[in-house]
This record gives C-alpha cells, sequence and structure tokens, in this order.
C-alpha cells in the first residue's frame, strides 16, 4: 500500500500573470503542485506562511493561502475541487492551462 | 452609429494612462494589493483561478464591425484566442496578465472601449434590449437615455462609493428582453396619449443570494425628469443603504426592509427637496445623444423577400435556423439575425478570435456595421436584409456559428462556473455542455418549445438561474459539486423568480433530471402551452412527483 501524507500547501497567484503557483521546499514558487512543500507541523506552517509574506511583499506573488493536500507517491493532490482545478487549467478546455502546458498536478477535478 | 464623445475619449486616455502608472506601481511594490484591488477593479481587471481576467464594457451591447475585430485581436495577443461574453452583455479574457493589462486598456481606447464601470460598487455600465432600434414592437429605443444615464454616472463622485455594486437595465419595448424587473433600477418606456414619452421606474429587482422582483415606483416618470429622479432614488440609497453586510448591501434589501410605500416616499421626499434640478433631462442634449443611435439608412424594400423564400425551400437545414434564429425587424424587407453561441456540447458565450472576425465581417457586409451582445450570451445582427440571410447563415456555419437553438433548450445561460471563477462553488459549463448534447437534436428542442435553462455556479448567479424557466445552481457539499434545480422564473414583463424543486443532484444525474421535467411538461401541456404557461397553471407539484417519486 502506498504511503500517503496529509498536510497543507502554500499557494498564491503570480502578481505579474496571476498564474497559479506553490511553494516549494527551497522557498521558491512552482507552477507544478507536485513540487510543493507538503507540511504537517505548526512550526513549518508559520515557515511558509511567513515566507509568502515576505513574497507578496517582494511583489512576486498576491493572495497567498493555505490549501489541504495530501502526498501519494511523490504526487500532491489537493483536497478540494476548486484547487485541483488551479492545478490543472480549465476542466473545460483541456488544451488550456497547466495540464496543456506539462505543468498540471496529477489529480483530476473529480476522479471516479 | 453608436460612438462615445470628446469628452469620454479624454477620460479614457486618462483613465489608461493612470492606470498603467498604479499597475507599474504595483509590480514595483510601491502600493500594496490592498491599495491595488479597488484600482485594478475600476478598470475592470479581476484575478481568477489561473490568471487575471479582463471585463470590458460594451455599452449596450452594441459594436461596430472594427470594435469587434479589435476584441478579436486581444483575445489573440493577449488572451488563449478566444473571450467570453458575459449576461451583463460584456465580454470577458480569462487569461490576462497583470504586466500586459494597460496595454490592453490602450488597444481597448484605439477602438473607443474601455472597461470602466464593469466593477466595484459604482453604478456599473447600462444594459438595454440587445434588439434595440431594430425590433419591430419596440416604442423607441432605450439606448439614448442609457447613454445619458451612463454619462452622468460615469465616475459620478457621489455615486462612486455606493454601499454596493448597481445596475440598471432598459427596455423600450412592452416585451422585455432586458430583464428591467431583476435589476437595481429598470427602466420601461411608455407612450401616453398625446404621444409624449415616459419611463416606468422599477426599484429593487436583483438575483444573487436575496433574488427580488422590482417594485415600480413611478408609471410615467416624464422624460425631462428622469436624471433627477434617479438621482433621487440613489441619494435615498447612498444614505440608507446597509454598508456593515455586504449581503445586505443591495438596493433591494433596502427596498424591502423600508417596505415599497416608505422607501418610495422617502424617494419622493427626496426628490422634492431639490426642486430647481441642474440636471433636467435637456431635449437638446438628448437630441444629440440620440444622434449617435440614429437609425441606420435602411432600404425602401418589399415585406417578401424571394431569394429567401427559395433558399429556405432548397435548404431545410437553413430554413429550420430561420425559423428559430430571426426575429421580427421594425423596417420591411429586414431581419434581426441571431446567432447562437451554444453550438452542440460548447461553451455557453465563448467565441474564438476567428470567429469575432467572422462575425465582424458580417456585421460589416450585412448589417449596417453593426452587431450585439445580448444578455443571453448571443450575439445580433440586428439589420439584416431578408434576401442577404441565406449568404450570412452560409458564412456562418463555416465558422460553425449556426446553431440553429435561439431560445430553445440548448440555447443555454451558463456562468464560468468554477471552471474559471473564484467565487463559485461549482462548475457550470459542464453542465451546459452535457445537456447541449443530451438535446442535441434541434427538432426534439422545438418539440420542447421556447425554453430558458440557466446555470449559475454560485448564490451570486451570474448565471441568472433565478429567472430562468429552469434554473440549476451548482454547490458544494462537503467537498462535492451538486446541483439544485429550481422552475417557474422568467426575466421578462411578466418577471418571477423560480422555484426550488427539492434535494440537488449530483453532476452526472442532471441531464437525466432536466428530461424528466421537460417530458413531463410535454405529458400535461395543453395545445400550443408553453413550458412557463403549463408550470404557471400547474405548479411545481408534478414536477417534484416525476422527479423524486421513484427517487
Amino acid at each position: 500500500m502506498s504511503q500517503i501524507e496529509k498536510g497543507q500547501v502554500m499557494t498564491a497567484n503570480r502578481l505579474r500573470d496571476g498564474i497559479a503557483v506553490f511553494l516549494t521546499r527551497s522557498g521558491e514558487w512552482s507552477e507544478k503542485i507536485d513540487e510543493a512543500a507538503l507540511v504537517q507541523e505548526p512550526q513549518a506552517t508559520a515557515a511558509l506562511e511567513s515566507r509568502a509574506a515576505a513574497d507578496v511583499k517582494a511583489t512576486l506573488v498576491t493572495g497567498q493561502y493555505l490549501i489541504d493536500a495530501e502526498r501519494i507517491e511523490s504526487k500532491v493532490r489537493a483536497t478540494l475541487i476548486r484547487e485541483r482545478i488551479r492545478t490543472l487549467g480549465p476542466s473545460v478546455r483541456p488544451d488550456l492551462g497547466k495540464q496543456a502546458e506539462g505543468t498540471a498536478g496529477a489529480f483530476a477535478a473529480v476522479e471516479g | 452609429m453608436y460612438r462615445y464623445d470628446e469628452f469620454d475619449h479624454q477620460f479614457v486616455s486618462e483613465r489608461t494612462a493612470q492606470f498603467r502608472d498604479q499597475a507599474n506601481r504595483r509590480m514595483a511594490g510601491v502600493i500594496t494589493e490592498d491599495e491595488f484591488r479597488p484600482l485594478r477593479l475600476m478598470n475592470g481587471l479581476y484575478l481568477q483561478l489561473h490568471a487575471y481576467m479582463l471585463r470590458v464594457a460594451i455599452p449596450y451591447g452594441t459594436l461596430s464591425g472594427k470594435q469587434m475585430r479589435q476584441l478579436a485581436y486581444i483575445a489573440d495577443k493577449y488572451d488563449r484566442g478566444y473571450g467570453h461574453f458575459t449576461t451583463r452583455q460584456n465580454i470577458q479574457y480569462n487569461w490576462i496578465k497583470l504586466e500586459e493589462s494597460a496595454d490592453i486598456l490602450q488597444d481597448l481606447a484605439d477602438v473607443e472601449m474601455h472597461a470602466i464601470q464593469t466593477s466595484g460598487n459604482c453604478i456599473r455600465n447600462v444594459t438595454t434590449d440587445h434588439w434595440a432600434g431594430a425590433a419591430a414592437d419596440e416604442l423607441l429605443d432605450p439606448r439614448p437615455i442609457g447613454e445619458l444615464i451612463r454619462q452622468w454616472s460615469s465616475l459620478h463622485p457621489e455615486f462612486s462609493f455606493l454601499p454596493r455594486k448597481f445596475k440598471f437595465a432598459i427596455t423600450g419595448a412592452p416585451h422585455d428582453r432586458a430583464a428591467v424587473k431583476v435589476h437595481d433600477i429598470g427602466l420601461r418606456a411608455h407612450k401616453n396619449d398625446k404621444g409624449e414619452t415616459g419611463w416606468e421606474v422599477m426599484v429593487g429587482g436583483g438575483q444573487g443570494r436575496t433574488p427580488m422582483v422590482a417594485v415600480t415606483v413611478r408609471d410615467f416618470l416624464p422624460e425631462k425628469d428622469v436624471i433627477p429622479y434617479l438621482e433621487a432614488i440613489m441619494r435615498v440609497y447612498n444614505l440608507y443603504g446597509r454598508r456593515d453586510n455586504k449581503y445586505k448591501a443591495r438596493i433591494k434589501i433596502l427596498v424591502h426592509e423600508l417596505g415599497a410605500e416608505k422607501f418610495k416616499a422617502e424617494v419622493e421626499a427626496e426628490y422634492a427637496r431639490n426642486p430647481a434640478q441642474t440636471t433636467e433631462v435637456e431635449q437638446r442634449e438628448l437630441a444629440r445623444i440620440e444622434k449617435y443611435f440614429a437609425k441606420p439608412a435602411l432600404e425602401k424594400l418589399s415585406r417578401f423577400a424571394p431569394h429567401f423564400e427559395e433558399a429556405k425551400r432548397a435548404n431545410p437545414d437553413f430554413a429550420r435556423w430561420a425559423k428559430n434564429n430571426l426575429a421580427a425587424h421594425q423596417h420591411d424587407g429586414y431581419t434581426i439575425v441571431n446567432i447562437s453561441l451554444k453550438p452542440e456540447g460548447g461553451i455557453p458565450g465563448d467565441a474564438s478570435g476567428e470567429q469575432m472576425r467572422v462575425m465582424a465581417t458580417l456585421g460589416e457586409r450585412y448589417s449596417q456595421d453593426e452587431l450585439r451582445v445580448s444578455h443571453a450570451q448571443n450575439i445580433v445582427l440586428p439589420h439584416v436584409k431578408l434576401d442577404d440571410v441565406f449568404a450570412v447563415w452560409q458564412a456562418l456555419k463555416a465558422a460553425d456559428l449556426a446553431a440553429a437553438n435561439y431560445g430553445l433548450v440548448g440555447d443555454i445561460i451558463a456562468c464560468p462556473g468554477l471552471d474559471y471563477c473564484a467565487l463559485a462553488t461549482a462548475r457550470s459549463i459542464p453542465i451546459a455542455q452535457a445537456l447541449s448534447r443530451k438535446f442535441a437534436d434541434v427538432a426534439r428542442q422545438e418539440h420542447y418549445g421556447p425554453v430558458k435553462l440557466n446555470i449559475s455556479g454560485c448564490i451570486n448567479a451570474c448565471g441568472h438561474h433565478h429567472v430562468g424557466h429552469i434554473g440549476i445552481l451548482g454547490l458544494d457539499k462537503k467537498g462535492e459539486e451538486f446541483y439544485q434545480i429550481t422552475l417557474g422564473g422568467s426575466s421578462s414583463e411578466k418577471a418571477s423568480i423560480g422555484t426550488i424543486l427539492g434535494p440537488g443532484f449530483a453532476a452526472h444525474e442532471v441531464p437525466d433530471a432536466i428530461e424528466t421535467i421537460l417530458e413531463t411538461y410535454v405529458k400535461l401541456r395543453e395545445p400550443g402551452e408553453e413550458f412557463l404557461a403549463a408550470y404557471r397553471r400547474v405548479g411545481p407539484k408534478p414536477f417534484k412527483e416525476a422527479l423524486y417519486a421513484t427517487a
């Protein structure tokens, strides 16, 4: 059985183009949710928050918030449909957004 | 043809330059997001799920070919090759970059367009009947008074920080196609025995989480008094409208809480306080504005168009489209062409840059260089010669724009929903697509007759679900999308808010549920009775029974 690691991921929109991005362990913002730092401990959450706040100030990103997610075999699955759509692009236009650009998350908005 | 005037030209240029500076200061970190947000919203720029979204104003939905072509250019250059026509007769682009947004506003300004009044707690851009100036049943063109209201309200200092957004809709025809009774203020033209124009003033309609039908506060307001009277309404709202709770801040709540009579008395008292009105409508000014909407020079033609009749006989597909998608024009030998942006399985209201260019060319060549956007997310060619209609249809067909479902169940209104919108609670487009596929056969749609099917992806109701004959509202239930169905809504002159039928449905259950509703209607309808009339006669019970009995 595969390991499921639950936790939270910091997300925001990149200021210049509004693209959804996720905070990585090295403190960069990635378009790919799979590269996101998934944290559980309050201390780690606080670190993500303070990093995000600093990057908001530095005009890299805007509208930061934490989302619930889980890591399954190195892939990150956001809990809410809304957030999964943000990791993919519009479900009605598979030719557009992350899903068309090789930066998509691995989990569909609605999984059968 | 509508044009904005030299004042607009100046303030749009100034606004564009001002916004460029604001955006640059934002990107340089001089101003914060909290400071920038209201500024970008005043210029139609939102932040959505995947990128920024720019909402461009299309006053009265009226466009020239050149303007439509520029919208196509923007779609191709700055977006992903398409745009979304909205239920406010505007267009939205979904993939906008902040760093390019000022350039887009400049490109819009080049063709006398802008994004002012498309957002924020101000008087929003005024909407009107999309057949204005063309419809056979029209008393008068509603756009000149709309334009007067726009000029009065744009950047009006007293009304720029209202408790909440504020929407006007105007109709000059007895058949209300502008949904005036579900707007903050609706105006409807009447003529008295002397042939003078007066306006019925309706206040406090709206959709969203508290849907309400507007109440009439004046039956026949003389035209010269329109602006002073509207000012009185706005002042009462500005003074008493709630600012403590944004869900209670729309004027409909005020009208409801005060009661229609008390509200009306407040307005009349405020109106009486300013007897010598400086904002009284001057005939000369209105006449000047009317010239912007002057009727095009249409030819004197016979009512009988032989070429058109012949084409219908020879081509059943064309005949079917003509039957459903044309509307009576006030001038003999002409017709109104309604282009459905609802192809089978398509996204309601979306058009590619290429399709916009095709429509621009058709507007230029066959419709007096005029196009309209309707609040039902379709495009209108308002002045087409009957004998040109076949050529128009052929060009539309080649561009996948010839869906013959205008006004039928496939002509679905849907907001962008959770596929794009940050406020949405569920997706609406996939539901529209599934329904559009299920009822793809136009003969079947004709069998059901006129049905307005409207879908919203959240309670804010951009998809007008409350006033759909059949409304669908997408909600979130513990992380799952589910859909509530309402019946009996209407945005017509006999407006009503739909009634929730019962427990909601999962997305995959919705198409069958809608089919059950339509088949129930077919079984109980009287000869010639349309869906809404049948529902109003029998009420929700038979539909509830059919939907939930076997569940």
